[in-house]
């Protein structure tokens, strides 16, 4: 692979649809960035389209249940000290996850500046905030068990209320324990400099996954405990 | 090109392999894992063909075979449909030919994640292996139709319902996973790795139709992927996703409220898609043979592509043409009608290019050219139905006949088929550094063009006379006519032979790879970067030292004032002529 001068060139001032074309065809890696980012955003449209056919298929089932719709509002409300607090739990969930993707943002910028250490650390509590996510999900789920919400049935109404919960957050909480494994093995491979020579591309493609778990679970709060 | 960093890679990962295990079994060569592919794929296809033989035997000769009664005969249409469309044609045609031919003719060493291609190999063995298991388990494979649809699906009095249909379910999930780390692979060799010079409007048309396709599988199997995970769970513990109130053998079930046209919405979705996941990768590949074997560059090459793009695109917004008889609104019945005729617009324009690029062309009728003329006629004869099956009128009293058998047949079975067979002989050279005999590929030709003809037309006419799909036998249908029972047996006897036929392509592949004449390099006289390797059969690296470099497109055939009548793709501006 050695550099050179492109023979097709493309007309970058073409305005328009053709020169979008022309830019396109010509001849160079139709994206410029790295193989594996492009795979992963390439990936990432068809985990779109899987989250999306999910989230279609809960308001298809929730439109057409025959019974009424539990009140998910109450449910998903928790008793602290007495006090009664709607979508408290939920609201540190979405906290955590959104703070991690900010320190995941900048263990992105500390790897391209080469600074192995704070990168290290902050994959490290990215890793952690994803984890301690998952446990209030788990913490989640087994207060709803408790109160006899099961993917079969539950107390209040329309069955596929608990299916439709346990389905997609479940997939959207494997999704998240992947990114923890996987933020764990590249910070892993960062600490031992394995990518000194290859560059750090691939902090930021881990980047880009766990950015886009964060964007869907922000669907599926609206959906789910908004509606 | 930039980022040689992560290409780097790719040159390590690229050391030679030494042992047998490396270079043959746990190999991350992509020409290696094609074959492995393909023969896997053919293997499960040979089941699936022994299946339709099967199926065949019940109807043209009912109350003969004992082994097969009512359930038997449903489980053999739901895993030959299933096989045909998912585990042979899919997987043969991105997994074998994709694998195969993206990095040969993009001019790339392997593709860019090799070791993820390994592991897509092995997740679809895995896939097969499920699938292949259900036959083994009680109760046998599910028998609910490739398109398993619910409730029925899942029901006690569906053949397979318990295990069989856990097994399929897992199956399709794992063919997906497999799929998804193939596929990430070839869209992004093709967009990232294509050779100094290749620019995306010089690729060759079977590039665009894998790299189409590939692109469309990334994104309708997601919905394959969730109905199953949905099934699955209405199966194992019980949810009611697509699963309504009801009464089974006098009972009232435990599921409530769930709606089953939500499945067929989802399934279509990705099956529709499906079809041309198995289609344009046939219509990119007998696009070069079709060029090649007739000296002629191909007609309209960019309206080829955009051709190619456009049923893309439109391919996910017909679905519901499979769902006219679902009891849905007149308006989306319309919706999805007009949409179904505005695809044929695009495929048509493809028909005519293929028909003018022979037209005037020095045709050579090797075997190759002439599956692909068959080609041509079976798949034109498979849209015409296709078009009076998409109008809501005509498809009501239509729908679940055979006349809808035989429109599949030829548009999805029969056709890409045929286009597997001309890229079979076509490719074979360059694969084994053979060249397949040509009397036996001629006379495995015509037994296989005739002989689907001999299938499929009269099953039009006994679509027209409302002999239904998916039954075991005519048990007290008096409308249909006693003759009709004539013509199935004569269907039977054609599909016997069609099937054995495919012994002499089996006996053609042995006996020259055991002892068939060299066929040199090049033998075609083709213009694609992957016959100018410096060995052939290629190499591990495909390219010896230095990667080729493309100066032109790939259709520079019969050009006036060249030497030859062809100049390949890598031959510099001023050598041949002025290209
Ligand atoms: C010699 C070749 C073949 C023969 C004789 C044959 C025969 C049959 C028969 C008898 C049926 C069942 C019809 C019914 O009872 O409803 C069937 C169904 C089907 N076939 Fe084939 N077939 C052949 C090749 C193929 C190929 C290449 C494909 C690939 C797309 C294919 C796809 C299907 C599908 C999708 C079904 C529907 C299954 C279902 O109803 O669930 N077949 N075939
Ligand atoms: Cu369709």
């Amino acid at each position: 692979m050695k550099p050179a001068e492109p023979l097709v060139t493309s007309d970058y001032t073409e305005p328009g649809v053709s020169g979008m074309v022309r830019d396109w065809g010509a001849d160079k890696q139709a994206f410029d960035m790295p193989w594996g980012k492009l795979m992963m955003w390439i990936f990432l449209l068809s985990d779109t389209f899987i989250f999306s056919i999910f989230l279609t298929g809960y308001m298809n089932v929730r439109l057409s249940a025959t019974d009424t719709w539990p009140p998910a509002s109450e449910i998903f409300a928790l008793t602290v000290g007495g006090v009664y607090l709607p979508l408290l739990l939920i609201a540190i969930m979405t906290f955590i996850l959104i703070t991690s993707s900010g320190t995941m943002a900048m263990a992105v910028n500390y790897a391209y500046r080469g600074d192995r250490r704070r990168t290290v650390i902050l994959m490290i509590a990215t890793a952690v905030l994803g984890a301690s996510f998952v446990g209030l999900q788990a913490f989640e789920w087994s207060k709803l068990i408790h109160d006899g919400v099961r993917p079969w049935g539950n107390p209040w109404g329309a069955a596929q209320f608990g299916s439709t919960f346990f389905m997609i957050t479940g997939f959207h909480g494997l999704h998240v324990s992947a990114g923890v494994i996987y933020l764990a093995i590249i910070a892993r491979k960062v600490a031992r400099g394995d990518y000194e020579k290859k560059g750090y591309a691939i902090v930021e493609i881990t980047g880009l996954y766990w950015h886009f778990v964060d964007l869907v679970w922000v669907f599926i709060f609206a959906f789910f405990y908004l509606w | 090109m930039q980022h040689t960093a992560i290409a780097d890679q790719i040159e390590e990962d690229l050391h030679d392999p030494h042992s047998f295990v490396t270079r043959y079994i746990w190999s991350q060569d992509h020409k290696v894992i094609a074959i492995q592919y393909s023969i896997t794929a053919v293997f499960v296809g040979l089941v699936a063909l022994v299946l339709s033989g099967l199926m065949r035997l019940q109807l043209g000769f009912p109350d003969t075979f004992d082994f097969i009664d009512p359930s038997a005969y449903l489980q053999f249409v739901t895993m030959h449909g299933m096989i045909m469309v998912i585990y042979l044609l899919t997987a043969l045609l991105l997994g074998g030919f994709g694998n195969y031919l993206i990095p040969l003719m993009v001019g790339a060493r392997d593709m860019v994640f090799p070791y993820l291609n390994m592991l897509s190999f092995w997740t679809y063995l895995l896939s097969v292996i499920v699938l292949l298991a259900s036959f083994f388990v009680p109760g046998g494979p599910t028998g609910a139709g490739w398109t398993l649809y619910p409730p029925q699906a899942i029901l006690q009095g569906t053949p397979g319902y318990d295990w069989g249909i856990i097994l399929m379910l897992a199956s399709l999930a794992i063919f997906i996973v497999a799929f998804t780390m193939g596929g990430l692979n070839y869209v992004t060799t093709v967009l990232q790795a294509r050779t100094h010079g290749l620019t995306l409007m010089r690729m060759p048309l079977t590039i665009w139709g894998i790299f189409t396709a590939t692109v469309l599988g990334l994104l309708a199997f997601p919905a394959l992927l969730v109905s199953a995970i949905m099934m699955m769970l209405d199966k194992v513990i019980g949810t009611s996703f697509f699963m309504p109130a009801l009464v089974s053998l006098g009972e009232s079930l435990d599921y409530t409220g769930g709606s089953p046209i939500l499945f067929q919405h989802l399934f279509w979705f990705f099956g529709h898609p499906e079809v041309y996941i198995v289609a344009l990768p046939a219509f990119g590949m007998v696009s070069d043979v079709i060029a090649t074997h007739a000296r002629k560059n191909i007609f309209g090459y960019r309206m080829m592509v955009w051709a190619i793009v456009a049923i893309g695109g439109l391919s996910f917004v017909v679905w519901a043409h499979h769902m006219y008889v679902s009891g849905m609104h007149p308006a989306f019945g319309f919706f999805f009608a007009t949409t179904t005729l505005i695809i044929a617009v695009p495929t048509a324009l493809k028909v005519y290019n293929w028909v003018l690029t022979l037209w005037r062309g020095n045709i050579h009728l090797t075997v190759p050219m002439l599956f692909a003329i068959g080609f041509i006629f079976t798949f034109t004869h498979g849209g015409l139905t296709g078009l009076f099956l998409g109008n809501v009128t005509i498809d009501l009293p239509l729908s679940d006949t055979y006349f809808v058998v035989a429109h599949f047949h030829m548009v999805m079975g029969v056709s890409p088929i045929m286009v597997l067979f001309a890229a079979i002989y076509h490719w074979f050279p360059l694969v084994s550094g053979k060249q397949l005999h040509v009397g036996l590929g001629k006379a495995h030709f015509w037994f296989t063009f005739l002989g689907t003809y001999a299938i499929y037309l009269p099953m039009h006419y006994l679509g027209f006379l409302g002999v239904p799909r998916r039954y075991f036998a005519m048990g007290g249908t008096d409308f249909i006519p006693e003759s009709a029972q004539a013509l199935n047996a004569s269907i039977t006897l054609a599909a016997l032979i069609v099937g054995l036929s495919q012994l002499i392509f089996i006996y053609n592949v042995i006996r020259t790879l055991r002892k068939g004449e060299p066929a040199g390099h090049n033998p075609w006289g083709a213009t694609s970067l992957e016959w100018q390797t410096p060995d052939v059969p290629p190499r591990h690296g495909n390219w010896g030292p230095e990667l080729p470099v493309v100066h032109r497109w790939a259709y520079d055939f019969s050009v006036p004032g060249a030497e030859r009548d062809f100049i390949p793709q890598n031959e510099p501006e001023g050598k041949g002529a002025e290209g």
